[in-house]
């Protein structure tokens, strides 16, 4: 009798910069009612990164936790794929970076990706083509995000800085990878163009014929294609942009709140953009018990989603206590008032 | 930094890496060329745990060109659990949060940058150890 050989997680970290403004302190500053905007967003205050931060460190660092959980050795990671919106260089790798900072080099594939908050989850796909094919044993997937707002656009109430790293192998998983499948439109909902400091977008239009669209078709998808339905799953994972969006594509799935409630934590570090839905899935990894199965779907504008199954294994418990949880970092927090945001977001020009 | 001392240096400053005597066992941060020891050459790569204590410290409110937006900051003399010691910045504390003897670890950080068009340099700073529980 043969085993089915399985593809997936055997390492998860992240990372989540201390500093945190409350929403309702954006609001003071642009006139608006505070506590009404934190209620509708569903989203209490958001991570800031430190002026010695940006989106390579924090890679970095959300990348050295997986490595660690993993305890391999970093020379047999072939590939390392830094998905993000907020590249410290426009032409140069943050891929490079975190691949000589873990001790990946220089036999490794590095490449940056761009697709706005889902080039974490498409680097996750790669990575899992390339151990499936058994191209390499290894392959580090990154979602990373320094993201900047518009100073009173409605994205700075939630535009922030966090990162996860994912390792993907065959061996000595931590959760496997069951099936993976994406839905992809062109759809322009949100863009930055080149050379421009803050991102566009459409408004109301990256509700319904965006997210939404998006994100609950490759959800209904994947579950039609595996035979599944909400109830096969302990938990739900869906990009969290605000909560709202997250809340109501549960609902409209047929998932309960209970199963969505552990991956929600937009509400204290507001939207991470490409690690959002993975630091949602390390979340639900720091507290979730073998067996347990998980159905994720990320969300990018412009416009795509990747879904995801996945099963947690055995011996999971142990592994996970070798790195700090996301809880951890939630708990550790200094608060900024507006005016030191802007000296962190270098919104003060010197 | 200029770009090939960058170049040269990322090892040591993205991982903290230094050189071992083959021979007498005796460890350098950073790496040198020849045993001070006993004059083997050439001496393998070492890599530091990370872990370390601060030997003293002080906050800097008067800083070199390019360090003024982040004052005050702490810039401590480190001793590394293997015996070498470094001068480095101290992050993630606030005034009050360092004292000598204090366990710290590796920080991966922005050292600095050229400008709006330059090159950056990232590398090792400290935190204390344990973050983010070191104060649970």
């Amino acid at each position: 009798m043969t085993t089915k050989r399985e593809i997936g997680i055997v390492g998860y970290g992240v990372y989540i910069p201390r500093f945190r403004i409350k929403v309702d302190e954006i609001a003071r500053i642009w006139g608006q009612p505070g506590e009404l905007v934190s209620k509708s967003l569903g989203v209490f205050e958001k991570s800031v990164p430190d002026m010695d931060e940006d989106t390579a460190t924090i890679a970095v660092e959300a990348a050295r936790n997986a490595v660690k959980m993993a305890s391999i050795n970093p020379e047999e990671i072939r590939a390392v794929y830094v998905g993000s919106e907020s590249h410290p260089y426009a032409v140069k790798p943050t891929a490079t970076i975190v691949a000589e900072a873990i001790g990946a080099t220089p036999d490794t594939t590095a490449a940056d990706l761009e697709f706005a908050c889902k080039a974490g989850t498409a680097g996750v796909q790669m990575c899992y083509g390339l151990v499936k094919s058994k191209e390499m044993k290894f392959g580090l997937a990154i979602g990373a995000d320094c993201s900047q707002g518009r100073p009173g656009d409605a994205l700075e109430y939630t535009a922030s800085a966090g990162a996860c790293a994912l390792l993907i192998g065959d061996k000595n998983l931590v959760a496997s990878i069951d099936h993976t499948e994406s839905v992809t439109t062109d759809t322009p909902d949100f863009w930055r163009r080149e050379g421009a400091t803050y991102p566009s977008h459409g408004g109301r239009f990256t509700g319904e014929p965006a997210y939404f669209k998006h994100v609950l078709t490759a959800a209904r998808n994947i579950m039609e294609s595996t035979g599944t339905k909400p109830s096969d799953f302990a938990y739900c994972v869906f990009h969290e942009p605000n909560a709202k969006f997250p809340l109501a594509t549960a609902k409209k799935l047929g998932f309960t709140k209970e199963q969505l409630a552990p991956s929600l934590v937009v509400r204290y570090i507001g939207n991470t953009y490409s690690a959002s839905s993975m630091i949602g899935l390390a979340a639900v990894l720091d507290i979730a018990k073998p067996s347990d199965r998980i159905l994720m779907a990320s969300y990018g504008s412009g416009a795509g989603s990747d879904a995801f199954i996945y099963t947690v294994k055995e011996g999971i418990e142990e592994r996970r206590k070798s790195t700090p949880h996301v809880q951890d970092y939630l708990d550790h927090k200094f608060y900024l008032d507006y005016s030191m945001y802007a000296k962190h977001r270098g919104k003060i020009k010197m | 930094m200029s770009v090939p001392r960058v170049w040269r240096r990322r090892k040591v400053l993205y991982r903290l890496e230094g050189a071992k005597c083959p021979k007498c066992g005796k460890i350098y941060f950073p790496a040198r060329e020849r045993c001070l020891e006993c004059n083997t050459t050439p001496l393998e790569e070492y890599l530091f745990s990370g872990y370390g204590k601060i030997v003293t410290f002080t906050w800097v409110y008067t800083p070199p060109k390019g360090f003024k937006s982040r004052i005050p900051y702490c810039l401590a003399i480190i001793e590394l659990e293997e015996g070498p010691r470094l001068t480095a910045q101290v992050v993630a504390v606030e005034q009050n949060d360092v004292s000598i003897g204090m366990p710290v670890e590796f920080a991966f950080r922005k050292i600095a940058s050229e400008g709006k068009e330059g090159v950056i340099t990232y590398g090792f700073k400290f935190r204390p150890k344990g973050y983010p529980n070191h104060a649970k």
